[in-house]
């Protein structure tokens, strides 16, 4: 240990000229003991700088079990995870998540709520010093004027933009999306997608998302990894070859409806009974 | 559907009606149920149904209410015994939330607490509370202090079962979202799970509330001493009804304003939380 080289965020670094993947998993396996239920076998993942990943599959198929181990929530019982060159052992600083309900506290501010990650990692003063960069996020997703009003009085649409905030504030290297607009509807959660896009490409951000919509995957995704149950497992890793910006209308193109088919297809029937 | 060829031109306006009892603005109801009772209780007075040694006429209690209400104002001896009624309802209440509340703590928020203390409190909530009030006073004696834990007793568990429901509600996707944000169990507790519950401890508070009147009186009752309590059981004893009725009546002010009092509270204090719980009033 002579030099010791230590990479800012988006910048790898002369080490890694062959670009090292934000988040690796290898042989990422979960049993849990309780019950003998093996919720994933097997799993090997990477996302690299900018990606935004998917995964898809019936409920059981052990998505969400990847999904909170990847945010350092259950320990895997056996495998790699490792998210910029650590291996992860618990809740970091670094991992943005973001739920299917907007879990804003209703006794704070949209602003308070947005620092809150903050306030309860580094105390009260260090929120109070965010603020700037909450206010600046807020006027990101169109939330400027929004900033002192208590959570009650915003609708379900603008609660989700409030908590995407709060997920950014502490610029993490990694976005883990628990099916974050599933409780919307159907015309917000389009309008909730776009958002999200824009927002990711604007900040080059690595994503991962769980969702149980596959047109959702689709006009989001580089990639969609399609799990299968008994055991939770990748079947497939699907690459969505869709121009980007991705558009709403890309929904009607053939192409996409094709890969919507494919996909459908992988999850076969007895998935959904 | 013959009348289908009917159907001219003109718009479809009409009015839906609510019923005539439910048209009656709050204070005039109140007022006339008011009316329709007192209405009622005097008829069967006056026309001697009922002896009025178990039931005084209305004018009778009326003016033992405002006898009672001249003793009160000109500060003798009926004010100094609903001064030594308020301090045990206060000191009580004061004590049973204290010890409700960090019972109910235990019990929420540690699994000892739910495993091990719980069992024991639902035992010791089922048993008839008043029957301890021997034991009270031959612990503590005559005066106020074992009124005050008789009250305290009663008022206890309502307050530790709130608490204990309160730090349950917080969802599982708040929980999810504190563990990735890397807080303590204490900053969950302080931060989550305690404004979380804050309605539902205050719903406890205002059964406590209740409780701790009932225990007072009862406590005053089997033990004597200078309180309201005891005022009314003289008033019993010597067959002085409208006295009862009377010293009930403003008993019952006081139980209102500690209610009341927590019900300020918790609008000061849960302010996000626009839906009263029901039983408050307004």
């Amino acid at each position: 240990m002579t030099t010791i080289v230590i990479p800012r965020p988006g910048d790898p670094g002369p080490a890694a000229s062959t670009e090292r993947p934000v988040y690796e998993i290898q042989r990422l396996s979960k049993t849990y003991a309780r019950n003998e239920l093996v919720a994933l076998q097997g799993v090997n993942l990477s996302l690299h700088r900018g990606e935004f990943v998917s995964v898809v599959g019936s409920s059981g198929c052990g998505k969400s079990t990847l999904l909170k181990i990847m945010a350092g929530l259950l320990p895997p019982t056996t495998g790699r995870v490792v998210l910029e060159g650590k291996p992860v052992l618990g809740p970091r600083a670094d991992i943005g998540m973001m739920f299917q309900q907007a879990t804003l506290l209703p006794w704070k501010t949209t602003l308070e709520n947005i620092v809150l990650p903050i306030e309860i990692r580094n105390g009260r003063s260090a929120a109070k010093a965010a603020s700037g960069r909450a206010l600046e996020l807020l006027r990101l997703v169109g939330l400027g004027d929004f900033a002192n009003v208590y959570p009650g009085e915003l609708s379900g649409g603008m609660a989700q933009r409030a908590s995407i905030c709060r997920m950014l504030v502490a610029d993490p290297a990694v976005l883990l999306l628990d099916e974050p607009f599933s409780a919307l509807d159907e015309l917000t959660r389009d309008f909730m997608n776009m958002e999200l896009q824009r927002i990711c490409m604007e900040r080059q951000a690595t994503a991962f998302l769980v969702t149980h919509s596959l047109a959702e995957a689709v006009i989001l995704s580089d990639r969609i990894l399609v799990m299968k149950p008994r055991p939770g497992r990748v079947i497939e890793e699907v690459k969505i070859d869709l121009p980007r910006p991705r558009t709403l209308e890309m929904i009607n193109t053939p192409r996409f409806g094709e890969i919507v088919a494919h996909i459908r297809d992988l999850l076969g029937k007895e998935a959904f009974v | 559907m013959s009348n289908v060829s009917d159907v001219s031109n003109a718009d479809t306006v009409w009015i839906e009606k609510d019923a005539l009892i439910d048209r009656i603005p709050r204070s005039v109801a109140m007022a006339l149920l008011f009316i329709v009772v007192v209405a009622i209780w005097d008829l069967v007075t006056r026309m001697g149904w009922v002896s009025p040694i178990i039931l005084p006429s209305p004018a009778e209690t009326l003016a033992d209410l405002i006898f009672v209400g001249q003793n009160l104002i000109s500060g003798q001896y009926m004010l100094e015994a609903l001064w030594t009624t308020t301090l045990t309802v206060f000191y009580a209440f004061l004590i049973a939330t204290a010890i409700g509340f960090s019972l109910g703590v235990l019990v929420g928020e540690t699994k000892f607490g739910e495993r091990a203390v719980m069992p024991y409190l639902v035992a010791i909530d089922t048993m008839p509370k008043v029957a301890f009030a021997p034991l009270f006073i031959a612990w503590l004696g005559f005066d106020i202090s074992s009124k005050v834990a008789l009250a305290a007793f009663i008022a206890t568990f309502p307050i530790v079962v709130a608490t204990a429901a309160g730090l349950y509600a917080a969802s599982e996707n708040e929980r999810m979202l504190f563990k990735s944000i890397g807080a303590s169990r204490m900053q969950t507790l302080l931060r989550l799970k305690l404004p979380t519950g804050l309605p539902y401890i205050f719903t406890g508070l205002k059964i406590a509330a209740v409780g701790v009147m009932a225990g007072a009186i009862m406590g005053e009752f089997l033990g004597g001493g200078k309180g309201f309590g005891a005022l009314i059981r003289q008033s019993a004893s010597q067959m002085n009804t409208p006295r009862v009725f009377a010293l009930i009546i403003y008993l019952s002010l006081l139980g209102l304003a500690l209610y009341f009092t927590v019900v300020w509270v918790q609008r000061r204090l849960v302010f996000w939380n626009k839906s009263d719980q029901p039983g408050a009033i307004g």
